[in-house]
């Protein structure tokens, strides 16, 4: 049997304002290691709420989200933070590095702050981790120095520097041109692939989802095909 | 090493926006300046006005009053001990105001390790007769040099030479009011008679300025032995005893203390010059009340600039979040970023507060009524700086209070979705 990495067990959500609304019913779905899959759907279904949700960062929901067979209900916030910090990796649709440190600094932020390593440790996985995006020359600039593909690939080798269970990506593509959406595709396609990395991806790009293995659609808060 | 982490992000966060973070520290600073040169010259100020009187005041004063006897003979008798014994009309009989056996006592004195000086002095009502006019006046019979070492008489002697007052028989020290109004100059020969009707001419040696006008229009200052002379008494007469203290605090037990040992009135600095530690308390009280508005003003500044910052960087604590940073983590980021302000502004406050002090300290400050201050006095107690920095401190921690914790309850999603 494969290895779940992650599990949703009848996760469902309302929003209260301005009234009562469901916005998600009866999600169930899980994840192996080395699997990448996408979630599919038109802007509204509900996608980016279950990606958030499914990250921890939302906690207000009902049903039962696993991570590395471990419930995340019933957790305090700073254990979710720890959570997020070792087991997740993130990539935005906006980059969001912080602009007052240099590329390498960004992506050892993650690592600094799991505090296992040593600094000179961390300093070095994350120049590896840039080797594999290829930007190691830009390590020493800063953010704003660089185009936008380039920052988008720094924020992955962000999300890879504590070795995640699970990238989570929210429309990582949605910002770039098809050339960088490729390379970003072709990167994780590569992560998947050669490091058994498993990937969790919302997308409305058509094209970028069917080239994946996997495809979970979504339409108004339900999963219609997976 | 999570601390380490916290302090770098938040340092990179302040000099993200240094001016801003330079605005905030100026803030800080300038109250803190203000909060030191202000204490620091108020009591400055309160010392001097403190020392015109207490500085020429005895600690403990011991002297004869002329007053009823305590006890009356009808008590003593043990036949009437039982009663309550009504006497009217009681009058105090015939005594001198000298202190019997001054010299005895004087010894005694000097042997108590709780005193630093003693001043024997004579006070005795006269008249100085200005051709067909008697004004009154008091003339102050003193040692000299004890004078001077305990109450720095020479400072109040604003024209003459304080010494010829012992070097010159029969001289005199007019008070310059009292000289005025006589048209007596340095030099001149003045009459004074005394109550008892003693006559003696005395020489103009110089004048005597208090910073008081009634006082230098009655006081005037003579040696202990032309004032003997003056009221021909013996060589032992004296009617004071004035002792000074190592502590000023302990004045009122010792002469409570010296008044049973001798039997003569005491009376203590604190019961003589109640008002006075009204007005110091009143105006310290004062400095510190605007002190602390300046720093709390400050604060709100700070307050101010920490939102604004929070705002500004809603990407980065979103960011910080996701990737791990517990709320807390933030809080500490946020906390360190204005203690940072508040130390780095607390202390540069000092430093311009200790230049602002030595700055008012050259400031000219010339008055008739101060005859021995030339600029405008400052203290520099240690206790203002410490009081300070723990303000700034303490402001500072208070301003980052609500803003750091905002910044720990920001939802990322929220951010991140909104993009």
């Amino acid at each position: 049997m494969e290895e779940k990495v992650l599990e949703a067990v009848k996760i469902a959500k309302y929003f209260h304002d301005p009234i009562k609304l469901k916005v998600l019913s009866d999600i169930n779905f899980t994840i192996n290691k080395g699997e990448f899959v996408t979630i599919m759907g038109k802007s509204g279904c509900g996608k980016s709420t279950l990606l958030y949700i499914l990250s921890t960062m939302d906690t207000d929901y009902e049903g039962e989200l696993l991570i590395d067979n471990i419930s995340m209900n019933n957790k305090e916030e700073a254990e979710l933070a720890k959570v997020r910090n070792e087991k997740i990796g993130f990539v935005f649709q906006f980059h969001y590095l912080l602009n007052e440190f240099s590329v390498i600094r960004n992506v050892m932020l993650p690592g600094l702050k799991k505090g296992v390593n040593s600094e000179k440790e961390v300093e070095h996985s994350a120049y590896e981790k840039l080797k594999i995006l290829g930007i190691e020359k830009e390590a020493l600039k800063k953010p704003n120095q660089l185009s936008g593909g380039e920052k988008q690939r720094v924020a992955i080798a962000r999300a890879l520097i504590n070795d995640p269970l699970i990238i989570m990506g929210d429309e990582p593509t949605g910002n770039l041109d098809k050339k960088n959406s490729e390379i970003v595709f072709d990167i994780f396609q590569e992560l998947a692939e050669t490091y058994n990395q498993s990937l969790l991806i919302v997308t409305h790009d058509n094209e970028f989802a069917s080239k994946t293995k996997r495809i979970i659609e979504m339409e108004d808060g339900k999963i219609i095909r997976m | 090493m999570n601390l380490k982490l916290i302090v770098s992000i938040s340092k990179a966060l302040l000099l993200a926006r240094w001016k801003q973070t330079l605005v905030a520290a100026i803030g800080v600073t300038f109250s803190i300046t203000m909060f030191i040169a202000l204490l620091g010259f108020m009591y400055g100020l309160n010392d001097l006005l403190d020392g015109l009187i207490l500085n020429r005041t005895a600690h403990v004063r011991l002297y004869n009053e002329i007053k009823p006897s305590d006890i009356q003979v009808i008590n003593k008798s043990v036949r009437y001990k039982a009663y309550h014994n009504f006497i009217s009309s009681v009058k105090p009989k015939n005594e001198r105001l000298e202190i019997y056996n001054a010299g005895a006592i004087i010894n005694t004195l000097r042997k108590d390790i709780r005193v630093i000086g003693i001043a024997p002095k004579i006070t005795t009502q006269v008249f100085y007769n200005v051709g067909p006019i008697d004004l009154t006046g008091i003339i102050n019979g003193i040692d000299v040099e004890a004078e001077n070492k305990l109450f720095s008489f020479k400072d109040y002697v604003t024209k003459g030479n304080y010494l010829d007052l012992k070097n010159t028989s029969n001289s005199i020290i007019l008070g310059k009011a009292a000289a005025d109004k006589m048209l007596a100059n340095i030099g001149d020969i003045i009459q004074v008679t005394t109550a008892s009707g003693n006559r003696m001419a005395l020489k103009v040696v110089g004048y005597y300025e208090s910073g008081f006008q009634d006082i230098d229009k009655i006081q005037s200052y003579a040696s202990i032995k032309t004032t003997q002379k003056l009221l021909g008494e013996s060589n032992s007469y004296i009617t004071d005893v004035q002792i000074k203290l190592k502590d000023i605090v302990s004045a009122p037990i010792i002469a409570n203390e010296y008044k049973q040992v001798f039997g003569l009135e005491a009376m203590d600095i604190q019961s003589a010059n109640a008002q006075f530690e009204t007005g110091s308390f009143v105006r310290s009280l004062i400095s510190y009340v605007v002190g602390i508005v300046l720093l709390i003003v400050a604060g709100f500044g700070i307050y101010n600039i920490l939102n604004m910052m929070i705002y500004e960087k809603m990407d980065s604590i979103a960011i910080l979040k996701a990737t791990g940073f517990s709320g807390k983590d933030v809080n500490i980021i946020f906390m360190v970023i204005a203690l940072g302000i508040g130390i780095f502004g607390g202390i540069l406050g000092l430093i311009f507060g200790y230049g602002t002090s030595l700055l008012i300290d050259q400031i000219p400050f010339k008055t008739a009524s101060l005859p021995s201050v030339d600029t405008y006095p400052v203290n520099y107690n240690p206790k203002f700086y410490f009081i300070g920095i723990v303000f700034s401190i303490v402001t500072t921690y208070m301003a980052g209070y609500f803003p750091a914790r905002k910044a720990s309850k920001i939802d990322p999603v929220i951010i991140i979705r909104g993009k």
